[in-house]
């Protein structure tokens, strides 16, 4: 079962209420995603706890449910 | 040390080899387009790594996510520091921080 953008936007968006999300269905066929993820919570943190917090975000779901997420955050000033 | 053998036999690989690629496939037939772009950008800069190809080995292909507390592959280790996975080190190329990231490192890159 794959994840809408609307579900993975829903999921960014509760553990990080002030993310702004842009998710773009890459292959057009709700599996392939690109996220773009601005965030205040990322403020002085590495990439890699960046990403971390929004895998952590889709709880368990990336990998799995959700097969290609390209990943890309940014911290909000 | 943890208990568990399958992560006790990635921290050996990891502490062993200076640049190494947890990966679907080999560097020559990568099995997915993300393992596909780490070895090329790793290519582009000359750097020498080791891969391992988690398609052969179910208990690393596991193992690894966890090790690493991280839900894809490919992932890319330096000197025993998790660097990130296919997105990660794309963008640090094309910001130009990954040759430096390599030369602070004392990893040789053969242009």
């Amino acid at each position: 079962m794959a994840m809408s953008a609307r579900e993975i936007e829903k999921a960014i968006c509760a553990a990080l209420p002030d993310a702004e999300v842009t998710i773009t269905d890459l292959a057009g066929d709700g599996d392939h995603y690109a996220a773009m993820v601005v965030s205040g919570a990322f403020k002085g943190k590495t990439r890699v706890q960046q990403h971390k917090m929004v895998y952590d975000a889709l709880a368990g779901r990336m990998g799995g449910q959700l097969h290609a997420l390209s990943l890309q955050t940014a911290a909000k000033d | 040390m943890s208990s568990n053998p399958v992560h006790d036999r990635i921290a050996k690989e990891i502490a062993e080899n200076d640049v190494l690629v947890y990966m679907k496939g080999t560097p020559v037939f990568p099995q997915c387009g993300f393992s596909a772009a780490v070895v090329q950008v790793l290519s582009e800069l000359g750097v020498k790594f080791k891969s391992v190809d988690v398609l052969k080995d179910a208990e690393v292909r596991q193992g690894i996510k966890e090790f690493s507390n991280w839900p894809t592959i490919p992932q890319v280790y330096v000197k025993g520091e998790f660097v990130g996975g296919c997105d990660i080190v794309k963008e640090m190329f094309e910001q130009g921080e990954l040759e430096g990231f390599f030369k602070e490192r004392g990893i040789s890159l053969d242009v």
